[in-house]
């Protein structure tokens, strides 16, 4: 979501200890707000990757990425922008129900392809996977009947694949053509 | 060949063409300290930590090649963030390596134990644990590959005690395998021929060389290309001596200190090209006023500096050595195609400004003694290749303006750490690395009692430093922010001129003391310390306290508001 506001960086650095306390280092001592963060081992156990979503108001993207660029352990950023990737994030949420309002939040929860992980005596907690915005949705509408707790992973994001061959290819089809 | 982990670090040193390194033993370093005896590197033992940071830098600085320091854990690496630090700022290769609690004890609070990579992440280029003794040599060849190439800057390397006394198999590693970092160095070839051409049209040109001229070891050829295009060149702070200042293209240094020239010439131009420099606050001012009529040519190592404060019209991402023997050509090459215009009005102008604004300050033959009098004196009875090396504050600023630098790598001082202690073991360190020259510490009475005691290693070890001391009594830079700023409310910047007696202290170090209170002791004094060349020397200046630092940028005003000072005031000149 390159959304004015954000900035999500994915960011490829080699998996060894200390490299989360450079990265978040750096983004306080520059003075960078994180919005979130997520960050896990790759395919290839070498390496992680960070999704970072940068408060674009605190930090120029290009300083951003320059700067983390300098870290050593840094190998590779891509910034993902809003028509450029897929992102998904995960939320946990434990809803405060009565014996009436069980029913809607169940309700709610189907609408929005919840998953139903817990049901306590006056609560249920339920996961939910999706975009930000749809994430925001439904804590807008669980939120009357009381949220007793709720955590959300940060979002993670992929570039979108190609529909068609890269234009560069073409061009260099062309030329040989 | 098995080695223990000790033995493998100071090997590794070796190899990597260690010949002296500045340090101070303790617990967790102990087992280190012990090969060092049987080793070909010199060790110099200093009398605080803080110390053998600076020494490194000072030998970095004079001789391009990284100083190196050793220290203990815990209270030793803290004592060595301040000059890790400066490093830092000042793009200065230096490798420290300290030791650490055993492995197993991290974490647990034990005796002499600190986070040290923690603390020291913002401060360095980079870092390193060591976690097996078989790493040894990997990392530390890692760690002067980062130290010294791209934009220069401090590493360190945390020993475990335990892996210091651990054993593994000695080798060397062919070259060093970092995915993460590639620092590009051959600017980009169009990029290059765009400032060409932009050099070609500009009128009122000026080079604005940076520190990154000196470690690119690019002055031959910077100096190639202002006298091809006979465009003016400014230098800042931390490029004092890149370009000879007895050159006629030579303006001198900008800044908020600067010269009127330099920083009048910045202001008008139509084309800044930005060598290895930074646009530090300290040059521009206030950015949005900074040279408003100019574009801009900025080529540096660390693609982080281009559009950081000033966005570039031609970004040029590169060594500045490299870049500039390619932009020569490129000039050439342009240069036969058109004819560029006639700078010559740009020229007068520049004179004009030099004949009707030079540096200014009146020395009374009765006194009292002025400190420029003294800086001035210092360098007329100094050998032409003489290093000089600097506190902060106003003893810095005015050998700075008043030394003339006709050499790359006679000047060294703290420029954006701005750090008051820097110059008696900077002044070391540089003289250990190039023993044959003269070295002078132009230092203030403020930043000579942080460090001092330094004096003690210099005596120890023979090294004939010479200490200028310009004492005036106070904290003097912030007695004149005082005094402009705060409406003469002077708080907390008296020293008082002989509490401590500076000549005893020096003689207690093992130095010779002398001391200079008239204008006509000033050069006598000066002959006697030159010709003392087996111990170090101290002069104690006793000099005017109410003289000020001009011309003056004040702080975050613009560059178009520079105060010229009170001997322009006389004249009823601005």
């Amino acid at each position: 979501m390159s959304d004015g506001q954000h900035h999500i960086l994915s960011v490829l650095v080699e998996n060894k200890f200390g490299v989360l306390a450079r990265v978040a280092g750096l983004f306080s001592r520059r003075g960078y707000n994180i919005y979130s963060l997520a960050v896990s081992p790759t395919e290839d156990d070498r390496f992680s990757r960070m999704t970072v979503v940068v408060d674009a108001e605190s930090a120029p993207l290009e300083q951003v990425t320059k700067q983390l660029n300098k870290l050593i352990p840094v190998i590779k950023i891509t910034e993902l922008s809003a028509g450029e990737a897929v992102e998904r994030e995960l939320m946990l949420a434990t809803v405060k129900v009565g014996a009436e309002s069980r029913s809607q939040v169940t309700e709610l929860a189907s609408i929005f392809e919840a998953k139903i992980l817990d049901v306590g005596y006056d609560a249920m907690t339920l996961m939910v996977a999706g975009t930000p915005a749809k994430l925001d949705a439904i804590s807008d509408l669980l939120r009357p009947y009381g949220i007793a707790e709720l955590q959300r992973t940060g979002r993670i994001a992929l570039p979108k694949l190609a529909r068609e061959p890269m234009k560069k290819l073409r061009a260099v089809r062309n030329k040989t053509a | 060949m098995k080695l223990t982990g000790a033995q493998a670090l100071i090997k590794s040193l070796e190899m990597e063409g260690t010949e002296v390194m500045f340090g101070l033993p303790g617990g967790a370093i102990l087992p280190v300290y012990d090969p060092l005896i049987d080793s070909s590197i010199r060790h110099i033992l200093v009398r605080h930590e803080q110390g053998a940071g600076h020494m490194a830098e000072g030998y970095a600085h004079a001789t391009g090649r990284p100083g190196v320091a050793m220290v203990t854990s815990g209270p030793g690496a803290t004592n060595i963030v301040t000059p890790m630090c400066d490093a830092y700022m000042d793009s200065i290769p230096i490798v420290v390596v300290t030791g650490q609690v055993p492995y197993a004890a991290i974490g647990t609070d034990a005796f002499q134990e600190c986070d040290t990579t923690g603390i020291s992440m913002p401060v360095t280029k980079h870092n390193w644990l060591i976690t097996d003794a078989q790493e040894v040599p990997r990392v530390i060849r890692e760690a002067f590959h980062v130290a010294t190439t791209g934009r220069p800057g401090p590493v360190l390397v945390d020993m475990p005690k335990d892996i210091s006394n651990a054993t593994m198999d000695w080798y060397w590693p062919d070259g060093v395998d970092l995915p993460g970092y590639k620092p590009s160095t051959k600017g980009h070839l169009k990029q290059i021929k765009d400032a060409a051409r932009l050099m070609g049209e500009a009128k009122r040109p000026v080079i604005y060389a940076g520190g990154g001229i000196l470690k690119a070891r690019a002055a031959e050829v910077l100096r190639e290309l202002a006298e091809l295009t006979g465009i003016h060149v400014v230098t800042t702070l931390m490029a004092r001596g890149s370009f000879p200042d007895d050159h006629p293209l030579c303006l001198g240094m900008p800044g908020m200190h600067g010269n009127y020239t330099a920083v009048t010439s910045m202001q008008r131009c139509d084309l800044l090209i930005a060598l290895g420099s930074r646009f530090d606050d300290r040059v521009t001012g206030k950015v949005g006023t900074f040279a408003p009529d100019a574009k801009v040519i900025h080529v540096d190592v660390d693609p982080a500096e281009l559009g950081k404060v000033r966005r570039p019209d031609v970004p040029i991402v590169g060594d500045c050595r490299l870049v500039i023997e390619e932009l020569v050509k490129a000039v050439k090459a342009d240069r036969a195609k058109r004819e560029w215009p006639s700078l010559e009005e740009w020229d007068r102008q520049i004179d004009q400004w030099r004949a009707e604004f030079p540096l200014k300050y009146d020395q009374h033959e009765d006194g009292p003694l002025k400190p420029q009098f003294c800086i001035e004196a210092l360098r007329d009875n100094t050998p032409d290749d003489t290093i000089v090396v600097a506190g902060v504050g106003q003893h810095q600023m005015w050998t700075s303006q008043l030394w003339r630098f006709n050499h790359p790598y006679t000047w060294v001082n703290s420029g954006g750490l701005g750090t008051m202690g820097f110059a008696v073991p900077a002044s070391i360190g540089a003289k250990v690395g190039k023993p044959e020259r003269m070295v002078w510490a132009v230092d203030g009475d403020g930043c000579f009692q942080m460090t001092a005691q330094e004096l003690v290693t210099a005596s120890a070890e023979r090294i004939p430093v010479k200490i200028a001391i310009l004492n005036n009594a106070y904290l003097g830079m912030v007695r004149q922010w005082q005094e402009l700023f705060y409406e003469e409310r002077y708080s907390e910047v008296y020293l008082s001129p002989d509490l401590p007696d500076y000549v005893k202290w020096a003689e207690a170090m093992g130095c010779v003391g002398l001391r200079a209170e008239t204008p006509e002791d000033v050069v006598p004094t000066i002959e006697k310390a030159n010709e003392v060349d087996d111990r170090p020397v101290v002069i104690d200046f006793r000099v005017d306290y109410r003289e000020k630092v001009y011309p003056m940028v004040p702080a975050g005003g613009s560059n178009d508001d520079i105060i010229l000072g009170p001997e322009f005031d006389k004249e009823g000149g601005r």
